[in-house]
């Protein structure tokens, strides 16, 4: 039997991440789009492209951005779905770090004198083994996923802000632990370079040429971790819908209930945080590989509110408002700096000490304030914003 | 197409009457209160159970008894031979005891299609990293339960709500999804606790028609409690009636309806000596 193109008449087809083929032409769209954003200056297709894609400043934040989103969906499958409101998620995220630099870090040693002997002897600063990629960036996921493990007996009795608390002293628990053991993570103010980003030879932290095209070490990070996001949002996505997905609402819209549905409570919550935590770990490691260098006292609280905000800002339980929110929070410094540079803008100062507020302050204020409009306002966030702005145009020129 | 009957979408059990849950000499208090004092009841199969009594007189505390959420202090409660006294709720889910809620507890989030595949969980058996992957397997079995729920909707006629979120539904249509999720966990025994409630006329009656219906085409044991006295006369085959935890009569509806102390009961001691027949 001939059916109209396009119609839906698979059980398969009707919970599709992609429901029709307009839907896949503009994912792909969109994908080539953020290629060429990426690509800049290297490919010259059409004269005038270059002035449209990333270079410089806004390259390094875009890598960021990615990275960021592979956190930013992990947190999303705990507090989002599972609704297992989370402040450790730093914690999460410094354990993934520290694992993929000393996996896949160099050893650090230095001749010291021994007192006792007088003897010059060889110590070690930092510990390192010098992997590759395809080992440690899954061992810093696997390392969080086990602390996720861990922690999760925790949600089992507790909920809300209750859990919300008992996380965040995890947060203070890793920072310290991150402090002190230097020889791990190189100690306070010093840090210790990230895990050496090399797949197989292929060094994505140098500038080289990829299949004939050259790329800049950004850029090279930048699709390596674009793949991985496409790769990982679509886990995420499989697993929402699914029966452990659907098992993670029931628990949070009514955790009673659900359990008389026959849903192991503990068991799904300790499936929601080791998932969360292994996305945590993978975007750790790679968080700071721009930048080459881990700092112990980065891994703060401030980072969790940073992803919290990804979260409530992009859009609670949903992948791509993961990915909004990720990119919004991690432009947000940009913009600002940005913003300042108009006139009207001119209360704010680009210098430490002049004017009203400083760039910093500004970012704090807009950091703070964007939360709390969006939760009064828009309580589905970016995700909400793009579905409203869709269904008008679904509609056009018939608004109603 | 025909529209499928229930026993073609969920398995039917042998209505033989053998005893399914026996409760036994049930006592549960709290601080001293006594919720239930001495409950004993049996639901077969293939049989509409009720129990009814004045507001606070215990009823959902049996049923939260029976579910795992309250664990009684003495007696016995055993489903299908086994006793389930002290078992985790989602245990007791596992064995087949389904129970719909009196405020209802749909997952107001999800869609329609969600909260009844929700009710599919025990019969859905891929693992999380198959769940990721979404192949083969996993994308199997999501298809062959969805049928099952189409079955469901179709039986319940709420096919034009599939898609809508539960939060958004009227009351009655609310009721009917919340019947559909437990039924879809294809049952040995239903817990039906004031299906009725805030219901109109029409409503109810519909209501009462899915219960005989699954009733008679399914053959498994419903345990009922309404204030509907209507309702609950026309579809229970035996009665329990408690007050303050209290058993004080048990029969056939016919029995109960004339039981002095029923009456006393609901209507007070002035009232006692008022023509049985209008009590319900």
């Amino acid at each position: 039997m001939r059916l109209r193109p396009g119609l839906i008449a698979d059980y398969r087809d009707d919970v599709a991440v992609f429901r029709s083929n307009v839907a896949r032409f503009w994912f792909a769209v969109l994908l080539v789009a953020v290629v060429v954003l990426g690509l800049g200056g290297t490919l010259p297709l059409i004269p005038g492209l270059v002035d449209f894609t990333l270079t410089g400043d806004l390259l390094l934040i875009a890598v960021t951005a990615v990275f960021a989103s592979i956190g930013a969906i992990g947190l999303n499958i705990v507090t989002g779905f599972a609704g297992q409101v989370s402040l450790g998620h730093a914690f999460f995220l410094g354990v993934g770090a520290f694992t993929g630099a000393i996996l896949g870090g160099t050893e650090v040693t230095r001749q010291v004198v021994d007192l006792s002997t007088g003897q010059f002897v060889e110590r070690t600063m930092l510990v390192g083994y010098d992997l590759d990629l395809i080992i440690w960036l899954p061992a810093a996921g696997l390392a969080a996923a086990f602390m996720g493990l861990i922690v999760a007996p925790v949600a089992f009795r507790l909920r809300g802000l209750y859990l919300a608390f008992v996380t965040l002293g995890l947060v203070f628990i890793g920072e310290h632990v991150f402090r002190e053991a230097t020889v791990l993570t190189g100690g306070v103010g010093v840090g210790r370079p990230t895990g050496v980003p090399s797949l197989f030879g292929l060094r994505f932290d140098e500038a080289g040429e990829v299949f004939g095209i050259f790329l800049s070490k950004h850029q090279k990070l930048f699709f390596l971790g674009l793949a991985l996001l496409v790769v990982l949002g679509f886990v995420a996505k499989n697993l929402a819908r699914s029966r452990v997905g659907r098992a993670l609402a029931a628990i949070r819209d009514r955790d009673i209930a659900a359990e008389m549905m026959g849903i192991p409570l503990a068991r799904y919550k300790m499936i929601a945080f080791v998932v969360s935590s292994f996305y945590a770990g993978v975007a750790g490691a790679l968080l700071y590989t721009a930048v080459g260098q881990l700092e112990p006292g980065s891994f703060n609280l401030l980072l969790s509110i940073e992803f919290i905000a990804m979260v409530l800002i992009g859009g609670v339980a949903t992948v791509s408002g993961s990915i909004m929110g990720a990119v919004f929070i991690t432009f947000l410094p940009r913009l600002v700096k940005w913003l300042a540079g108009f006139w009207m803008f001119g209360f704010i100062s680009d210098s430490p000490t002049g004017g009203l507020v400083t760039l910093a302050q500004m970012e704090l204020i807009l950091f703070g304030g964007l939360i709390v409009v969006f939760l009064i306002l828009e309580p589905l966030g970016l995700y909400g914003i793009w579905i409203r702005i869709r269904n008008y145009w679904k509609a056009w020129p018939f608004s109603y | 197409m025909r529209a499928r009957l229930l026993h073609e979408i969920l398995p039917a059990a042998e209505a033989d009457g053998s005893p399914l849950l026996e409760i036994e000499d049930v006592h549960l208090s709290f601080a001293g209160v006594k919720a239930i004092d001495g409950v004993t009841l049996t639901v077969r199969r293939g049989e509409v159970f009720a129990v009814i009594g004045p507001n606070g007189a215990g009823k959902t505390s049996i049923f939260n008894c029976i579910s795992g959420v309250y664990h009684p202090g003495r007696g016995s409660i055993r489903f299908g031979g086994r006793d389930i006294i002290g078992m985790r709720p989602d245990r007791i889910a596992d064995l087949g005891v389904a129970r719909t809620f009196q405020n209802i507890e749909l997952f107001p989030q999800l869609t329609v299609l969600d909260n009844l595949m929700l009710g599919r969980h025990q019969h859905l058996h891929y693992g999380t990293p198959a769940a990721m992957i979404r192949f083969g397997r996993a994308a199997r079995e999501e298809a062959r339960n969805r049928e099952v729920v189409e079955g469901i909707i179709e039986f319940l006629d709420i096919q034009q709500h599939r898609k809508s979120f539960v939060a958004m539904l009227p009351y009655g249509i609310q009721k009917r999804v919340e019947l559909g999720r437990a039924l879809a966990m294809a049952p040995k025994l239903l817990l039906l606790d004031e299906p009725a409630a805030g219901m109109n006329l029409e409503e109810t009656e519909d209501m009462a028609r899915f219960i005989t219906d699954i009733r008679h085409e399914l053959g498994i044991g419903i345990l009922l409690v309404d204030h509907d006295m209507h309702m609950v006369m026309d579809l229970a085959d035996t009665v329990l009636a408690i007050d303050f935890g209290r058993p004080i009569a048990v029969g056939t509806p016919r029995e109960i309806q004339a039981n002095q102390d029923v009456i006393r009961a609901y209507l007070g001691q002035e009232h006692a000596v008022a023509d049985p027949g209008g009590a319900a």
